[in-house]
């Protein structure tokens, strides 16, 4: 077998040395593994199977969207091969699908991978193995570590710049609040708490009181009661769906109206706004960076009209209610922008350099303002939000487009 | 003589459980030990590292294999014990530079004491109960790796990275390789020790138990004493599988170790026969390739392909592996014959 590789890799040296001669233009090209002049391959692990498997419909949006884009003629006419497995939600499985698409498929790169986990424990090997891990699907903060971690990045907002969003919010809005926060004691809630504390800065000391849920408690009842006799105005909630449902209904029921926040992840009218009651659902905020599919005030949006019609067309049995579509859309949206910026340059090194050097781009499902910007000494491309109050049955965005930088 | 010492007599009369109904023929042994030892030189990496994980998966399912097999007592708990070999080795690794090979052992200790005190319980549960006790530890232990006063060391939800080693002696040979042929030579040895085991008079008293408890004790077997000591070595295997686990895949997780891990390692054990200690390996190719087969044929409806899969085994060959192979050996004796 090895002996067989290498007379392919003698003869295609041969070829390419000959095809270098003859024209001095196309010397420019390199490639590494997975590129070539037809086709890109492009690896990725979603939890198809398992307990996280409602959020396939990422991985499907993503694969139709690459679709879309060989039907176009490809990227510089080369055509996207997406290579997507399932790993379950199970990190074991996750490194054997990621060495797989690495050394078995010899996939130039693996994006959009989902899952914190999951991701983590791919990270060092890919890592070692210098093969980007672009555009992590997690909120955790950890993947903007340019320094240790220079082939690995992120593209959500992380929860820790969402909740420096709520800390400038409030700064700005009510200065002498009061703030009670209710998190959930794991990764996700630790990574709000600390975002939170640094957006405050000096002003930390205006968290009167934070409190700490864990996932497998029935009910939060007690934990709200608690924060409403601490004197709290302002209660952020970072808490996933069932436990922000519960706590905005115990809030009403104990007669509590603070300015209410509920992180990004639980802000879902028909998972938790509609349980928990809309009624007192009223005036809630939280903040967003998507559009959202279901909403009609995007009907005439150039941007959504684009992405209606890439469902109708390559795409029809996708829910444009699932947030999971808009997500993977914008997602496979900013890595085609990647792909094209590398032109004839198709190495493994190049496709970072040019993921660390996007300037103001703004995919069509995204809010309007909110830009992807990189730099080699940032990788967290999407770092800012709008704020949206309830109202009615529909979230209204309101304010300007904050930016999760500690400096301004 | 009395009809119940002629019972008992020709219990001892006969090898308790005949050499062939438990190990494969040596020639065989060889052939595959062969293929063992060669084929990694001839593949690639990935598939070597999909090779020591069958072995692990394998050792994983022969601990399930010994309990439920040997002594007759169900467990969906193995990917607790899994989990803590799989830690112990991290922790030891990552924050005390223990060399890996030094932490396996340990992780077999550790997990044996483990198994051993869950054992204790477990003796006033049989069947049903006892898998569901089992099932209880299992579903618990991702959520204690979670505790707040251990994450300082088991870092929570993040899990823990830990790091390949590389072939000692300047060896020439990849890390993969190397592990490969390291865990290769803990499999074989706790092959041996568990045939040894099973073969042995603590093995002819799991067997007892697991044939009838009652009989069992009035022979004078500690039918308490061997159903805990059971689950410790079965334990403690796991524990080290575990271990190997955490070294070949460089990370552990609490989401490594569900409910799915457990179910998986009895699926294997039932896949590769029950009590038949070869199956293992066989039971742990089926969890390890026959989902990724299965993914091939439909992404959208793998877990329904696997459930075909796995339904059609269970209804063709209910003895799983054990049955194959005794049909192969039949086949292959009426050829030499004519």
């Amino acid at each position: 077998m090895t002996v067989a590789r290498f007379q392919v890799a003698a003869v295609s040296a041969a070829l390419a040395l000959c095809t270098a001669m003859s024209s001095p233009a196309l010397a420019q090209k390199k490639y590494d593994s997975g590129a070539s002049d037809t086709e890109i391959k492009i690896g990725n692990i979603m939890p198809y199977s398992g307990p996280a498997s409602a959020y396939a419909a990422i991985g499907k949006a993503e694969e139709a969207y690459f679709n879309k884009v060989n039907a176009e003629g490809g990227i510089n006419g080369r055509k996207i091969k997406f290579i997507s497995y399932d790993d379950g939600y199970s990190p074991p499985k996750t490194v054997e699908q990621a060495r797989k698409l690495v050394e078995s498929d010899g996939v130039l790169l693996i994006f959009g991978s989902l899952g914190t986990s999951t991701n983590g424990a791919i990270r060092k090997y890919m890592n070692d193995k210098k093969v980007p891990q672009l555009f992590v699907a997690s909120g955790a903060s950890k993947w903007n570590d340019p320094k240790q971690y220079p082939w690995t990045m992120g593209w959500q907002p992380s929860y820790a710049s969402e909740a420096r969003i709520y800390a400038k919010f409030v700064m700005k809005e009510k200065p002498d609040a009061k703030i009670g926060v209710l998190y959930q004691n794991d990764d996700f809630g630790k990574d709000y708490l600390k975002g939170l504390k640094d957006g405050l800065g000096a002003k930390a000391s205006m968290i009167v009181l934070e409190d700490g849920y864990d996932t497998s408690e029935p009910a939060i009842d007690e934990h709200v009661v608690k924060l409403k006799a601490s004197g709290a105005d302002v209660f952020l909630s970072i808490t996933t769906p069932k436990f922000a449902a519960q706590a905005i209904k115990k809030a009403a029921e104990i007669n509590w109206h603070p300015v209410h926040i509920i992180s990004n992840v639980s802000a879902s009218v028909g998972g938790v706004l509609e349980p928990a009651g809309l009624e007192v659902s009223q005036g809630i905020l939280s903040a967003s960076y998507a559009k959202d599919g279901s909403d009609p005030q995007w009907n005439a949006d150039d941007g959504m009209k684009k992405f209606y019609n890439f469902l109708a067309q390559y795409d029809p049995k996708a829910n444009k209610l699932d947030a999971g579509v808009v997500f993977g859309y914008a997602a496979a949206q900013t890595m085609v922008k990647v792909l094209q910026m590398c032109g004839d340059e198709l190495t493994r090194e190049n496709v970072m350099k040019q993921a660390a050097s996007l300037k103001d781009f703004e995919p069509d499902t995204l809010l309007p303002g909110i830009k992807i910007n990189t730099a080699a000494d940032n990788f967290a491309p999407i770092e800012q939000l709008q704020m949206m109050r309830f109202k009615g049955r529909k979230w209204e965005l309101f304010g300007d487009i904050i930016s999760s930088d500690l400096g301004h | 003589m009395s009809a119940a010492e002629e019972v008992v007599e020709g219990h001892q009369a006969v090898e308790a459980v005949p050499k062939r109904a438990m190990t494969l023929g040596t020639g065989t042994s060889l052939v595959v030990l062969a293929a063992l030892l060669i084929a990694p030189v001839f593949v690639k990496n990935f598939i070597i590292f999909q090779m020591t994980m069958l072995l692990i998966y394998g050792l994983a399912v022969l601990a399930l294999n010994i309990l439920t097999g040997g002594s007759g007592q169900f467990s969906l708990g193995q990917s607790a014990f899994y989990a803590v070999g799989a830690y112990t080795t991290a922790v030891l690794m990552e924050h005390f530079n223990v060399n890996y090979a030094l932490t396996l052992p340990i992780a077999g200790i550790v997990c044996f004491g483990f198994g051993f005190l869950f054992g204790q319980p477990a003796l006033r549960l049989s069947g049903v109960y006892l898998a569901l006790a089992t099932f209880a530890l299992a579903t618990a232990m991702p959520q204690l790796l979670k505790l707040n006063f251990l994450e300082h060391w088991t870092g929570g939800v993040q899990g823990l990275v830990v790091t390949k080693p590389d072939a000692p002696f300047g060896l020439p040979m990849s890390q993969d390789m190397w592990l490969y042929y390291f865990t290769l030579v803990v499999v074989i040895a706790i092959y041996i020790f568990s045939v040894n085991l099973l073969r042995s008079r603590s093995g002819r008293a799991f067997m007892a138990i697991r044939d009838n408890e009652i009989a069992a004790s009035a022979m004078g077997v500690d039918v308490a004493l061997y159903k805990t000591l059971a689950f410790g070595v079965s334990a403690a295997i796991t524990g080290i599988a575990g271990s190997l686990g955490a070294i070949a895949v460089q990370f552990v997780a609490p989401d490594s170790y569900t409910i799915t891990l457990a179910i998986s390692l009895f699926l294997g054990m039932v896949v590769g026969g029950v009590g038949w200690l070869p199956g293992s390996i066989v039971g742990a190719a089926f969890i390890i390739f026959v989902p990724n087969i299965a993914e091939g044929i439909s992404k959208g409806l793998s877990g329904a392909v696997f459930g075909v899969l796995l339904f059609l085994v269970i209804y063709l060959v209910p003895h799983g592996a054990r049955q194959v192979a005794i049909l192969g050996q039949q086949l292959a004796g009426k050829l030499r014959k004519n």
